[in-house]
Order: C-alpha cells, then sequence, then structure tokens
C-alpha cells in the first residue's frame, strides 16, 4: 500500500465523521424523545398544554411551534426592509465606495455581537423605550423578541443578497438607463427579477436562524407557556423552553424537551436545505 | 403653428411624467438609505450603550480575580461601591472551553475540507457537503441538547469542560469545513499540478502545496470560527453549567464569560457586573472578526 492511497483514506476517514455527526444527532434525539412520545403520541404536536408539576403532568409543544413561527415570521417581516435596503447601499447605490464598505462592515459587526448581549440590549435598551412609548406593559413579549432578533438576522439575509445583487450583469442594468429608465425603474424592472431567487434564498437562510435563536429571545419573550394571542403575548419557543426548563427537568419531562429538540432539528434542517436548493438550483 | 405648440405640450407632458418618476426613485433612496442608516446606528447603539455602562467596572482586579457571590455583591451594591471580584473564572473557562474545541475542531475540519476539495464533483462529496450545510444549520440549543445526551449522561457522567469544548467543536466544524474548502478552491491549480508533476506523494502536495498556498484563508476560517462559538451561551448551559473558582478538570463543570453574564443577568445583585463582562466578550469578539476580515483582505489584494 503507498502513501497516496494511505492518504486518500485518511481524507476519506474524516468525512465519515460528518456521516456519523448527524446520523448520530437525529439517532439521540429520536431516542431521547422515545419515552415523551409514547405517552403522549402525535397529540404532542397539538396539544397546547404544557403542564410540568409532578402528577399533574401534561405536555404538547403547540404553544411553543407557534410561539416559534409566530416570532420569527415576525422578525422576518421587520428584517427584510433593513437587509433589502443595506444589500442595495452596499452592493447598488454606494457600489463600492468608503460608505459601502462601513455600511458591510457594521453589518459583519452586527453577525458577530453574541446572542447573550443582544438580550442584555433588548432588555435594558429597547424594552423599558417599548413601555415607555405605551405598547405594553411589561415590555416582555413576541414583539421585544421579534424585534431584537430582526436585527440579529440581518447579517445573515445580507451577506448572501449583497454578492447577488453584485452579479447582476452591468450591461443589463447599461441597456435600462440607456432607454430612460430611472434608478427605481432599473432597480424593480432589471435587479430584482435577476436577484430574486438569490435573495429568497438568503432570506430563507436568515428565517431558519430566526427559528433556532436561544439566548435573545429567552430573555426578553417573557417565558409563558401560554398560546400567544397578539403580537404583544407573552409567549415562549422551542429554543427558550429548553433553555429555561431544562436545568430542573427529568424523566417526562426531559424527554418532551427533547422532542422539542427534536423537532427544531427537523424544522431548521428542512428550512436550511430549502434554502439551499434555491440557491444551486436558481442562482 | 399647430404643429409647434403640440411639441411643446408633449415635452411638457414627458417631463411632468419623468418628473414623478425621478421624484419616486429619489424617494424610495432616501427611504433605502433611512433604513440601512437604521441599521447600521443599531450597531453603534448597542457597543455605545455597553462601553458607557461597562468601562467604569473594568480594572485589574476585573481580570485577576472570580466572581464575586451574590452576598459581597449586595454589600457592595448597599454601601455604594463597585462590586469587588472579576471575571478570572469566565476567562479561564472560555479560554479552556474554546482552546479544547479548537484542538479538536480545526483538525478534522481542514482535512474534510480537502476530502471536499479533492473530490469535488463527486457524488459521495456532495452529500457530505449539503450535511455540513445542514449541520451548520443547526440550533445552538439543539447541539446543547445532543452533547448532553452523548458526554454527560454517558461519558463524563455530570457538567464538565469536555461536554461544553465537544459541542463548540461541533458548532466549529462546519464553519472551519466550508472556509477550507473555499481557500482551497483560491490555490491556482496548476501549483498543484507542478507538485504532481514532479513526482512528489500525495501527503506532501496537501502538506507542502495546498495548505501553505491557503494559509491565510485557513486563518481566516478559524478565526471567524472561534469568534462565533466564544460567544456561545445556550450548549453551555446544558453542558458545563458554570463554576463559582477556576477550574482545569476536563471532567469538571466550568465557567464561561457568556454564563457569567447570563448568570449576572439572573442575580438582581450582580447587574452592574454584566456591562463590564459583555463589553470584554464583545470587545474580544469583535476584534477576532475585524482580525480575520484584515487578513482576508490582505490576502485579497495580493
Amino acid at each position: 500500500m503507498n502513501s497516496d492511497k494511505i492518504t486518500k483514506y485518511i481524507l476519506f476517514g474524516a468525512s465519515l465523521l460528518i456521516l456519523v455527526l448527524a446520523g448520530g444527532m437525529l439517532y439521540s434525539l429520536v431516542e431521547g424523545s422515545l419515552p415523551s412520545f409514547r405517552v403522549f403520541g402525535w397529540k404532542f404536536l397539538v396539544s397546547p398544554e404544557w403542564n410540568p408539576t409532578q402528577g399533574n403532568q401534561h405536555f404538547g409543544a403547540l404553544a411553543f411551534i407557534v410561539g416559534t413561527l409566530f416570532t420569527s415570521i415576525f422578525a422576518l417581516l421587520v428584517a427584510i426592509p433593513l437587509a433589502f435596503s443595506t444589500s442595495l447601499i452596499v452592493a447598488e447605490y454606494f457600489r463600492k465606495t468608503w460608505f459601502a464598505n462601513v455600511v458591510s462592515t457594521c453589518v459583519d459587526l452586527l453577525a458577530g455581537i453574541p446572542s447573550v448581549i443582544f438580550g442584555l440590549w433588548g432588555f435594558y435598551a429597547l424594552r423599558p423605550f417599548i413601555v415607555s412609548i405605551g405598547l405594553s406593559h411589561q415590555g416582555f413579549g413576541i414583539f421585544t423578541a421579534g424585534l431584537v432578533l430582526a436585527i440579529m438576522i440581518v447579517p445573515y439575509a445580507t451577506s448572501l443578497s449583497n454578492s447577488i445583487i453584485m452579479m447582476v450583469p452591468n450591461e443589463l442594468k447599461e441597456a435600462a438607463y440607456s432607454l430612460g429608465a430611472t434608478r427605481l425603474e432599473v432597480i424593480w424592472n432589471v435587479i430584482l427579477p435577476n436577484a430574486r431567487s438569490g435573495i429568497t434564498a438568503s432570506y430563507i437562510l436568515a428565517f431558519g436562524r430566526a427559528l433556532g435563536e436561544t439566548m435573545a429571545v429567552t430573555m426578553l419573550i417573557g417565558n409563558a407557556n401560554i398560546l400567544p394571542n397578539g403580537l404583544f403575548s407573552t409567549g415562549n419557543t422551542m429554543a427558550s423552553v429548553i433553555a429555561n426548563e431544562f436545568g430542573e427537568a427529568s424523566g417526562v419531562h426531559l424527554s418532551s424537551l427533547i422532542e422539542i429538540g427534536l423537532l427544531l432539528f427537523v424544522i431548521t434542517a428542512i428550512i436550511n436545505a430549502t434554502g439551499k436548493y434555491i440557491i444551486k438550483k436558481f442562482a | 403653428m399647430d404643429s409647434s405648440i403640440l411639441q411643446k405640450r408633449k415635452t411638457m407632458t414627458t417631463t411632468t411624467h419623468f418628473g414623478a418618476r425621478s421624484f419616486k426613485s429619489r424617494l424610495f433612496f432616501s427611504i433605502v438609505l433611512l433604513f440601512a442608516l437604521i441599521t447600521i446606528s443599531i450597531v453603534f447603539l448597542i457597543i455605545g450603550t455597553l462601553a458607557a455602562k461597562g468601562f467604569r467596572q473594568i480594572n485589574w482586579s476585573f481580570f485577576t480575580q472570580v466572581a464575586p457571590d451574590t452576598f459581597d455583591a449586595m454589600m457592595a451594591n448597599a454601601s455604594g461601591k463597585i462590586i469587588p471580584g472579576g471575571i478570572l473564572n469566565g476567562i479561564t473557562g472560555t479560554l479552556l472551553l474554546v482552546g479544547l474545541a479548537s484542538v479538536i475542531a480545526i483538525p478534522f475540519g481542514i482535512v474534510i475540507g480537502i476530502y471536499l476539495y479533492e473530490n469535488a464533483t463527486k457524488r459521495y462529496a456532495n452529500v457530505i457537503r449539503d450535511i455540513t450545510d445542514v449541520l451548520q444549520g443547526v440550533p445552538s440549543i439543539v447541539v446543547g441538547l445532543i452533547v448532553y445526551l452523548w458526554v454527560v449522561v454517558d461519558i463524563t457522567k455530570g457538567y464538565s469542560v469536555l461536554a461544553g469544548s465537544v459541542a463548540l467543536a461541533i458548532m466549529m466544524l462546519p464553519l472551519i469545513i466550508r472556509s477550507t474548502e473555499e481557500s482551497m478552491k483560491m490555490v491556482p491549480t496548476t501549483l498543484k499540478e507542478a507538485a504532481i508533476a514532479l513526482g512528489t506523494p500525495y501527503y506532501k502536495v496537501i502538506l507542502r502545496v495546498l495548505i501553505p498556498s491557503s494559509f491565510s484563508g485557513l486563518i481566516t476560517g478559524v478565526l471567524l470560527a472561534v469568534s462565533r462559538v466564544m460567544g456561545e451561551t445556550a450548549p453551555l448551559l446544558l453542558t458545563t453549567l458554570g463554576n463559582s473558582s477556576v477550574n482545569w478538570n476536563l471532567a469538571k463543570p466550568v465557567s464561561a464569560v457568556p454564563l457569567l453574564i447570563w448568570q449576572f443577568y439572573n442575580d438582581p445583585n450582580m447587574v452592574n457586573l454584566i456591562w463590564s463582562s459583555s463589553l470584554f466578550l464583545m470587545g474580544f469578539v469583535l476584534l477576532l472578526n475585524i482580525l480575520s476580515k484584515w487578513i482576508a483582505a490582505k490576502k485579497s489584494i495580493q
């Protein structure tokens, strides 16, 4: 056996680690959630009741699934105008100038700030502001968590769409300008149709990030195990209920938390795969 | 005469029409600019808030003493003094966790990255690449849960440094794999072909040609991965829990700066320590971030 073959086997062998990791993750999550699945079955997905009190235990994930979707969709809706504007500034209006540099550096820094610090800032700066303008009494809830989440996912939404917008051929834009189109018309009729799928994909990936974000949401959403009934309602997301209750959970309670983890794993995997698929297929 | 009036009217309508369109365009630009300014002003708001509130706490003992217990903090608050103590247990813990995670993740990440680069078109490699992307998207709290099941329950029988490091390593791995692959793609294939033509063994091609010529890219990827996991809190909550003293034992729980921030946040007496710890953590993370960007920018100029 020569050294080239050995090297090849080592490279190949290392790549198995990824399969083992992914397979092991899925296996452990499924195995860990079996006790809960045996007790509650599929009802786990549609029951909004979550009661960890001993002797009265009942677990259903619906409140958290709804809470997660509600928070993340709201965050995405807030993030899209911010991200789209930043992308246009960096990749179109001020392309290759110092200002574009400043903006993109700031967005990169935003990506670097740890989640727990976003949570602190939301708690001590944003929450009092929301209370003071009378939007909510306590300042906790889906609205506050969603706003902070929106800011956190802006970098994920822009990083890809910047390069996609930059890739739109100059000839197309120049052709439109030469026909007398304004900047807005060029953006709307030339850049957007060309970059649409890439931009959509980057927003989908950002949405995937929002679903799993834990610390900032845990600090701001109010941690109530109820079905949220409005934008200013408190609630809990799948990630935040795990973070909150993991410490004192055991038995079926722990298993239910693991089942929520499994759900979160599957949902984010599907969302991410969709995003990557769109990029591969259309961009 | 008639035709000239017609001409005039025609130009008038087109200019007013164009005026509306150009106004719309300018209005759109203003809105876009406004939103972009809002986005970047948030960065300055956060950094400014932390700097203004945090710098007063940062002194020598901040780096040399462990976190105070809640009673000491309460006494200091009552007498209006600065809370004694620092975050030494957090700093050493973070260094230990991130260091061990790097030791686990960097070799595997680079080797797998090289595999993907070398076998770019193989079907199996594409599957590995897709799974890596999925792993990158796994929420950090779920990584924490899994490592709890793997290491805390089965190996160390309790919260431990090892568990925390494994969790961070799992989060670093996909980042390093993809950045390795991307930076290898930048290496001109002629370099590799020249080495192969000279009859160089495959492992020497990798060690002497591929890795050195993509080195700055590798460093950038590693630094970014480190800066990503350094501020992670959620997986550590489930795997290392925290420790009130400095610990170097891999089988024992350890604290970390983000864990301390979380602990201070939950303890009303310690609130004043939050800002300095956060400022320190953010400063460190952003420094790594900027450093990696700087290396990447230098590389692209060459």
